[in-house]
């Protein structure tokens, strides 16, 4: 981060931040607006407390965080030891690495979801005489999808790695692998003693930026046909306008709570890390709908 | 601890960093491997430490092999050339960080770690973190690091050659005074023949990843092996000879003996260094003084020969008065053997095109040898 000392004026930051302050709040203050006053009555909070009693609110919550815990556990625990042998001892597939964690961003998450359904319906055809067949029923439980989990992680690949990536590069992973060696510390003592604390803030937001893309996906779990907090938000939407929309304000001021407890969490462990203080990018605004 | 290295031989690819090297790093000493950039001195520190294997070779620690011991039980402190310091720990727990790792108890660690701070010459700053202090302040934490476990040899891969020249000058006297009284075998990587000079016990001059010479700094200097030794270490002036058949070489119009005895015959090199060569104002002299240099208590006079070569001459500065640009003069050697370089095939150009690069990196350094 380095500091531009430009003598332009001071007042263009500051237009700047107005402009971009506007873009984002005045959608975000007409949605309160909406969901607040109720025409004939003036101002009211029946929508906000319409949603604690609507159906299947928690329920689709709950499972968009379980499911959110799970996809960053695999993710990370997929990548994190990809970048590390990465950085450490097989330079060269570097490309490979970053070519196969950039797919998901140029497949659209339709097409992938159609290929997810239709592996889904042959599946059990096929293999309805092996034990093959109980896992495909038990990953598309509805009480804990795992297939969405897989989904997920798929995703979430590009945005994690990035996040990784980036925290990598601030560190020398290496030298500080050797250093930890050369004191005595075996290969894992040092991954997790001296190499994964410098890591925080980057794990860290890469946990961030997975759980906001599993608050915000909509087109998976519709389509394969589960209740995730999405899709509840915009099957409750097409009832009542108001509470949709309430439900929406609603869901990002969640997300902005998790992200700040997580921040916390990750700051209170850490004293040290200010300097890769965790940035939460605007890309974190969930998605509302399709 | 004695550290043996037998024929080393390492090849990245097309690369081949260790070509054969041989050398012995006695108990107590501090051992300098000096050489350019990339002949291989790092890759022969690591391969100690054990973060490279050899393709053949061995490595003898008091006479045993110790190919099979992973990194983290080599009892090897280093230092590395770039700030290896774990950011998220403080001063004090960077130098406990291998106690931790030995299970040695909390209060022991924090005893032992303020210990080696004050003796680096840091015992306030145990409460800073790395991006708190300045790259010298970081180098000296690194070696209360690599000396807190009481490793039997300590390694040093070019320390000080992020650091500016003011710290790097007291930054390596105070490794020399530590390395004395802890009397810790120690191999020091440079590529700055000042700094080896000064700090080591000996020096093992590398080249092409095979040791070219290993002596005491002042031996290095005055009777260098081969012509390479002779010009990476300190400043060295090619003279054109001739060796005659009577193994003489006929140089500046002198008669001298040849150093080592003379292996051919005809048109050579003659080396000799600034402060060998005798220079005198004389107004029917056929060279002249281009250029005075002053450093203090020497001049650097440099003197263009009748056929166009030029020779650094160092005189005391006192009598350097004569001696201004353009003046005449008459210029010398002593009557003692020197030493040669054949001129003709692929091996006396080489050198002579590396002569070139070097002698402008040697240039302080002759004033120190
Ligand atoms: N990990 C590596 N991969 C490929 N080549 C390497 C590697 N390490 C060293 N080399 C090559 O080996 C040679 C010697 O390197 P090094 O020991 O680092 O030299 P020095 O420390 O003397 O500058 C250089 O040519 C360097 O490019
Ligand atoms: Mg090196």
């Amino acid at each position: 981060m380095a500091r531009l000392t430009s003598r332009s004026p001071r007042w263009w930051r500051g237009v700047v931040g107005v402009l971009a302050g506007l873009y984002f709040l005045v959608p975000m203050a007409a949605s309160i607006l909406f969901t607040v006053n109720v025409p004939g009555q003036g101002f009211s909070l029946s929508a906000y407390t319409g949603i604690l009693s609507a159906s299947g609110f928690g329920q689709s919550l709950l499972l968009s965080l379980e499911l959110a815990a799970a996809t960053i556990v695999v993710v990370l625990g997929l990548l994190v030891p990809a970048v590390l042998a990465v950085r450490l001892s097989a330079p060269k597939l570097r490309p490979v690495l970053e070519i196969v964690c950039s797919l998901p961003l140029v497949i659209p998450s339709v097409a992938l979801v159609a290929g997810y359904s239709d592996v889904l319906q042959w599946g059990p055809q096929y293999l309805s005489r092996t034990p093959l067949f109980e896992t495909f029923v038990a990953v598309q439980n509805p009480g804990f999808p795992v297939v969405l989990v897989l989904g997920y992680s798929v995703m979430a690949l590009p945005l994690a790695y990035r996040a990784l990536d980036a925290g990598m590069r601030a560190v020398n992973v290496r030298t500080l692998m050797e250093a930890a060696r050369s004191c005595g510390a075996s290969r894992w003592r040092a991954v997790f003693q001296a190499v994964l604390p410098n890591l925080r803030g980057a794990l860290l937001n890469a946990a961030f930026l997975t759980l906001a893309l599993v608050l915000g996906e909509y087109t998976m779990g519709n389509l394969l046909g589960f209740r995730t907090f999405a899709v509840w938000i915009v099957a409750i939407g097409g009832e009542q306008a108001q509470l949709s929309v309430a439900v929406s304000v609603l869901s990002l001021l969640i997300t902005w709570a998790l992200l700040l407890v997580l921040a916390f969490a990750g700051r209170a462990r850490s004293r040290t890390s200010r300097r890769s203080a965790v940035s939460v990018a605007p890309a974190l605004i969930p998605q509302e709908s399709a | 601890m004695t550290v043996e290295f037998r024929s080393l031989h390492k090849a990245f690819g097309a690369t081949k960093a260790l070509d054969g090297l041989d050398l012995t790093a006695h108990q107590g000493e501090l051992l300098a491997l000096l050489g350019p950039s990339g002949c291989g001195k790092t890759t022969a520190l690591r391969m100690l430490a054990g973060f490279e294997h050899p393709d053949s070779g061995q490595i003898l620690v008091d006479g045993e092999d110790i190919s099979g011991i992973p990194a983290h039980r080599r009892d090897a402190g280093m230092v590395f050339q770039s700030y290896s310091l774990f950011p998220h720990l403080s001063a004090a727990e960077n130098v406990a960080f291998g106690l931790r790792m030995r299970k040695v108890g909390a209060a022991e660690r924090r005893k032992r770690a303020a210990e080696l701070l004050s003796l680096v010459g840091l015992p306030q700053h145990a409460d800073r973190y790395p991006h708190q202090m300045s790259g010298g302040q970081q180098q000296r934490v690194a070696l209360a690091r690599a000396l807190a476990m009481r490793p039997k040899v300590l390694l040093l891969d070019e320390p000080l050659s992020a650091l500016d020249a003011k710290v790097r000058v007291t930054l390596r006297e105070e490794i020399r005074r530590l390395q004395q009284e802890l009397r810790i075998t120690t191999v020091f990587v440079t590529h700055d023949q000042e700094e080896a000079l000064s700090t080591a016990d000996r020096v093992a001059v590398m080249r092409d990843g095979r040791l070219e010479q290993c002596a005491s700094p002042a031996e290095l200097y005055d009777s260098p092996a081969t012509a390479f030794v002779a010009e990476f270490v300190g400043t060295m002036n090619r003279l054109p000879g001739r060796v005659a058949a009577d193994g003489t070489v006929q140089v500046l119009g002198q008669r001298l003996p040849v150093r080592g005895g003379a292996h051919a015959t005809g048109t050579v090199d003659v080396l000799v260094r600034p402060e060998a060569v005798e220079v005198h104002a004389d107004e029917h002299g056929a060279a002249r003084i281009m250029a005075a240099a002053f450093h203090g208590a020497v001049t650097r006079v440099t003197v263009a020969l009748p056929d166009g070569t030029s020779v650094k001459v160092d005189v005391s500065s006192h009598r350097a008065g004569g001696l201004a640009a353009g003046a005449a003069a008459t210029v010398r050697l002593p009557e003692r053997p020197v030493l040669v370089d054949p001129v003709a095939g692929g091996a006396g150009s080489a050198s002579a095109a590396l002569a070139g690069s070097v002698s402008g990196q040697g240039a302080e350094g002759g004033l120190a040898g």
